[in-house]
């Protein structure tokens, strides 16, 4: 019994509190999960790899293949966990002002969520106009997600970048805590050492 | 330890734990917690602006009648579309000579890393001081507000500081703001 009051005590002083500041555009929209597991899946894929190709709907209508950029941009895809939730809320529309250096570095975006189109499409029309595409992994559910080892245990992905370069290989992985968002200057980061 | 002793303590770690209040929203912004200090700005031009001669600062410290701080963020599309009216509200205070060393602006990124800040910065070439705070703290202090959000301040070099002021959401109107903002004060400028 004491065992057990004692790890109940720890986990309520560990317990850290979530960190987000969502923003005013969405009102009361949002859905807060609360404090998830960080990290809930096995990854899959590794630095080096050829990155495995998807084809998957988009918000904008057309389907998008990760091999049509080969050759022609590189290409930093981002699993967000869940749409109407804090922190993913806040991710995408920090990249969308970020634009003019993803394009520095010859770099295009993909968005992808485990979410429906419909979902999706109300969702993005909360962040303004989206320069990229956004892409929808939910039929087969989440199976790109899977592909990558990015697909939690309860069905949304982690919160999880992939850095493709010009020749379809992976250059940078990086799965956050699902409850932080990865710092744009990281991202910045790993743009820069790609192959020129 | 007795099931009794245990609950006694569990109760007073939930008043005492910061973690415990996160969700709750603020009710009276009398109650953020401002009593932070901010590292002085890099930028000579910044920390003259704010009349510091210490390193880090609190807020009292700021040279000026009424201090107006934006909670802001990078990531938010509220802040994004409403920089270029935040940087009219300053233009507005600098060129009235009545307001320009006695209202001072400050932007806080909440969650922003440095480098978010700093790209915020010169993406909308924001002329007043914004500072960082990466991991929350200063957010979590002050209540957990949404983004944009607008805290006034009044403040006495040597008494303190007195919070009169607090709005979510954007200004809208840069000039009535300031006129609402002024008139809650109090102080005839």
């Amino acid at each position: 019994m004491q065992s057990i009051l004692l790890r109940i005590l720890v986990l309520f002083l560990v317990l850290p509190g979530a960190a987000m500041a969502t923003s005013s555009a969405y009102g009361e929209k949002i859905y807060n999960p609360g404090m998830l597991t960080p990290v809930d899946s096995k990854l899959m894929v590794h630095i080096d790899q050829p990155a495995p190709d998807f084809t998957l709907a988009s918000v904008s209508g057309k389907p998008i293949r990760l091999s049509q950029y080969k050759g022609k941009k590189n290409v930093l895809i981002s699993f967000i966990p869940a749409a109407w939730t804090p922190v993913c809320s806040d991710q995408w529309p920090g990249y969308n002002i970020a634009r003019p250096l993803f394009e520095a570095h010859d770099t295009i975006l993909l968005g992808i969520s485990v979410d429906n189109i419909p979902t999706l499409f109300a969702w993005t029309k909360e962040m303004g106009t989206l320069w990229f595409d956004v892409l929808s992994d939910f039929w087969p559910h989440g199976q790109t997600a899977a592909t990558y080892g990015v697909l939690r245990s309860n069905g949304t992905a982690e919160r999880a970048l992939i850095l493709v370069d010009k020749q379809g290989i992976i250059r940078f992985i990086h799965v956050s805590d699902i409850n932080i968002r990865p710092d744009l200057g990281m991202i910045m980061d790993a743009l820069k050492k790609l192959p020129q | 330890m007795t099931m009794k002793k245990f609950l006694s303590l569990l109760l007073l770690l939930g008043l005492l734990n910061p973690w415990a209040t996160w969700s709750e929203p603020t009710k009276n912004f009398g109650k953020m917690d401002l009593g932070f200090s901010l590292p002085a700005p890099e930028e000579a031009s910044q920390a003259k602006y704010l009349g510091l001669d210490t390193d880090p600062f609190l807020l009292n410290q700021v040279e000026a009648k009424i201090l107006i701080i934006e909670i802001f963020s990078m990531y938010c599309p509220i802040c994004q579309r409403e920089a270029d009216d935040v940087n009219k509200l300053f233009d507005l205070i600098q060129k009235n000579p009545l307001l320009k060393d006695q209202v001072k602006l400050i932007g806080i990124g909440a969650g922003n890393s440095a480098y978010e800040v700093e790209f915020f910065k010169e993406n909308y070439q924001i002329k007043f001081p914004l500072f960082s705070d990466t991991k929350f703290a200063i957010h979590k202090r002050i209540g957990e507000v949404g983004t944009p959000h607008f805290i006034g301040l009044k403040i006495d070099q040597n008494k303190g500081f007195e919070n009169f002021y607090s709005q979510s959401g954007e200004i809208a109107d840069p000039k009535e703001f300031l006129e609402t903002l002024i008139k809650a004060s109090g102080l005839k400028l």
